[in-house]
């Protein structure tokens, strides 16, 4: 009895410590974004390496998911006669749920983990020590680059998985199954309002953003310099971001109802 | 404290978990010499360089670089205070994003206000100093062991530190490009007057090269010429020493050495 | 920094796209403002609109040429709606406005009937002719009050 209430006393004062770390890994970023010099050149290359990269797997993925929601939402739809609310199904579907989450989660398996991963076998190969001793702060270098890259990015592969999803559905439902074209544009758009659903799904996608890139960075840079600590990043990113991206999108759905 | 040296170490504690590495370690560092530390596995070489470099703290004691007391410097003093100091790392840490050209540039871009054309000039002149002219181009994983040593060489040097501190700089490497590190080690301490602090179990090169050589024996430091270590009546030192040179044909050259 | 010219333009194409993905997701899809020319606002006044809300689309025999900017009460209660329609839209100053509901679950909107007379309709004025949103609680009411009647 008493050991496990020290196990659990322990355990909270570790959760405390990791939380403070992790907060003042963030305070130094945020430093570092108002503090010059500004990296532009750092900023392009971690765009590219987060969102040209993802670009893909990100539309190949949105695509086949409002393939899918056409599909479903046409054969449940149907039994009411009312298909031609196809458009506005798919699309508050999409904005207000799917796009925002599925991209997020897309985004941490494919560069979300890549960023770990990298900057740990920085730590691994005592790169990040190397920029010290040249007197480069590895945060300002390496890792706010990153994150910022991740949240700048975030909105916009979420916009791109949205409209390809649009698309897929679209296929499904108007090639495919013979849903009236205008009818299912229409929908779609009269559904769907600036400031219900789209400004909603754009909150959610820079927050996860957010998420994504200060768990990401924060695995790999306190990583054990090893390699089997560049694989405990890199894992433990893909699950800490994720579990968090689903946490949050309930939150913010729950606070601001979109 | 004597202007004479470069870099103080008074009653170093120092423990990761319960593995105490340091006990009490007082160890000094002259200006202008070379200084080389040896001691077996875990005997916390690398370490000791961490601390002068303000990349780690220790439990109790001073550093001393320069004259600064640097065990409580901020993050932000470190990096001013680290401009001083150049360091080789075991494994380079070249970044590995980036060209040898960039990595070797990447100092003065930070902290120079030198144009371009002046950068790329000083750039190559390192590397053909340390005998790596046309790699500029060449990415790191592009490079062989002793190529990327030197290349990261140059990197250390090319913003003129006070004191080099290189890391293991001849492990892994075969005895030709062990010979040509070395030469260029003792070039620039000659040439520049740097102060160098090289950990090493390369026990010849030590020999060749060191003017103080440091043993860290059981969490303290046994400090001397590599003369007088090699006549040192110290078991602990003997053991080390004959555990090195065991199996050594014609290392009977060595003074003291021969068995 | 290393530059990387073909990487510079991969990424910048990149950002070009997401902008204007979010642009059209915003604009287009989400109505942040109405596509068309807007400029010609007209009003109309309702006794009921049932589930009209704003953005809703108005429509002249089903195309779509404006949408609904504004729903406020009036003086005397009523439902004062604001339309902004294309400029170009010649509507007879008789024309009505209908509150209308398009399928089965569909949303509502208003449907123009044009009228016969020469003189337009311009901007700022009131569509003179309306008929209310259709509520089916007080249809179904109605029809058991009248019948009941009849009855007795």
């Amino acid at each position: 009895m008493i050991s496990a209430l020290r196990t659990l006393g322990y355990r909270t004062v570790m959760l405390l410590e990791h939380l403070g770390h992790m907060a003042a890994f963030v305070g130094e970023i945020g430093l570092n974004l108002v503090r010059p010099p500004f990296r532009f050149g750092r900023l392009v290359m971690e765009t590219f390496d987060v969102g040209v990269l993802s670009l893909a797997i990100v539309c190949l993925s949105g695509a086949t998911v409002g393939a899918v929601l056409g599909l479903q939402g046409y054969n449940t739809l149907t039994r009411f006669g009312a298909e031609g609310s196809l458009g506005a199904v798919v699309g508050l579907t999409l904005v207000r749920e799917l796009g925002p989450v599925f991209t997020a989660l897309l985004v941490t398996g494919r560069a979300g983990s890549a960023m770990a991963a990298e900057i740990a076998s920085m730590v691994t190969t005592e790169q990040l020590d190397g920029l010290r001793m040249m007197s480069i702060d590895p945060i300002d270098f390496v890792v706010t680059p990153k994150a910022l890259a991740m949240v700048l990015v975030m909105p916009m592969l979420n916009a791109l998985f949205i409209l390809f999803a649009f698309f897929g559905g679209y296929v499904i439902g108007v090639q495919l199954l013979g849903v009236d074209g205008g009818t299912y544009v229409t929908s779609l758009e009269n559904a769907i309002t600036f400031e219900d659903d789209v400004a909603g799904t754009l909150l959610k996608s820079v927050v996860f953003g957010l998420l994504v890139g200060i768990i990401a960075t924060y695995r790999g840079y306190t990583a054990e310099p090893t390699s089997a600590g560049v694989s405990a990043a890199t894992t433990g990113t893909v699950v800490t971001a994720s579990v968090t991206i689903l946490i949050f999108d309930y939150v913010i759905t729950a606070l601001w109802g979109v | 404290m004597s202007e004479a040296d470069r870099i103080q170490l008074e009653g170093i504690h120092l423990a990761f978990g319960s593995r105490q590495v340091y006990r009490n370690l007082d160890c000094r560092f002259p200006r202008g010499e070379i200084s080389v530390l040896m001691g077996g596995s875990g005997a916390g070489k690398s370490t000791l360089l961490r601390l002068m470099a303000g990349l780690l703290r220790p439990d109790r004691g001073r550093v001393v670089v320069a004259g600064e007391e640097i065990t409580s410097l901020s993050e932000r003093d470190l990096f001013r205070m680290r401009e001083r100091i150049g360091m080789l790392f075991q494994g380079g840490a070249l970044l590995d994003a980036m060209t040898v050209f960039e990595n070797v540039a990447l100092p003065l871009r930070e902290h120079s206000r030198l144009s371009e054309t002046d950068i790329r000039a000083e750039v190559e002149r390192r590397l053909v100093a340390v005998g790596l002219p046309d790699t500029g181009g060449l990415m790191p994983r592009e490079l062989s062991g002793g190529m990327l040593r030197r290349a990261a060489l140059a990197r250390a040097i090319v913003t003129d530190p006070e004191i080099l501190i290189c890391d293991e700089p001849f492990s892994g490497l075969d005895p030709l490009n062990v010979r040509r590190i070395e030469a260029l080690l003792i070039e620039l301490n000659r040439r520049l007057g740097l102060t160098m602090i090289v950990t090493s179990h390369h026990l010849p090169s030590s020999l060749r090269m060191a003017s103080q050589l440091v043993f860290l024996i059981d969490g303290g430091a046994v400090v001397g010429t590599p003369r007088e270590l090699l006549a040192s009546e110290d078991p602990r030192v003997r053991e080390f020493l004959e555990a090195e040179t065991a199996g050594m044909p014609g290392f009977e050259a060595v003074p003291g050495v021969a068995s | 920094m290393q530059r990387s010219p073909t990487r510079d333009l991969t990424v910048g194409l990149f950002v070009a796209a997401g902008l204007a993905a979010i642009g059209y997701l915003s604009i287009q899809i989400g109505g942040l403002s109405y596509k068309g020319d807007g400029g010609l606002e007209l009003y109309a006044v309702f006794d009921e609109i049932g589930g009209l809300k704003e953005r809703a689309p108005v429509a002249v025999a089903g195309v779509t040429v404006g949408q609904v900017t504004a729903i406020a009460l009036d003086d005397v209660l009523r439902a004062r709606v604001t339309l902004d329609l294309d400029a170009g839209l010649e509507l007879p100053s008789d024309s009505s406005a209908a509150v209308r509901t398009s399928g089965v679950l569909g949303d509502q909107f208003i449907a123009l009937e044009p009228g016969g007379e020469e003189e337009l309709l311009v901007s700022g004025e009131e569509i003179a002719f309306t008929e209310n949103a259709l509520s089916l609680e007080r249809l179904i009411g109605k029809f058991v009050h009248d019948s009941g009647i009849e009855d007795e």
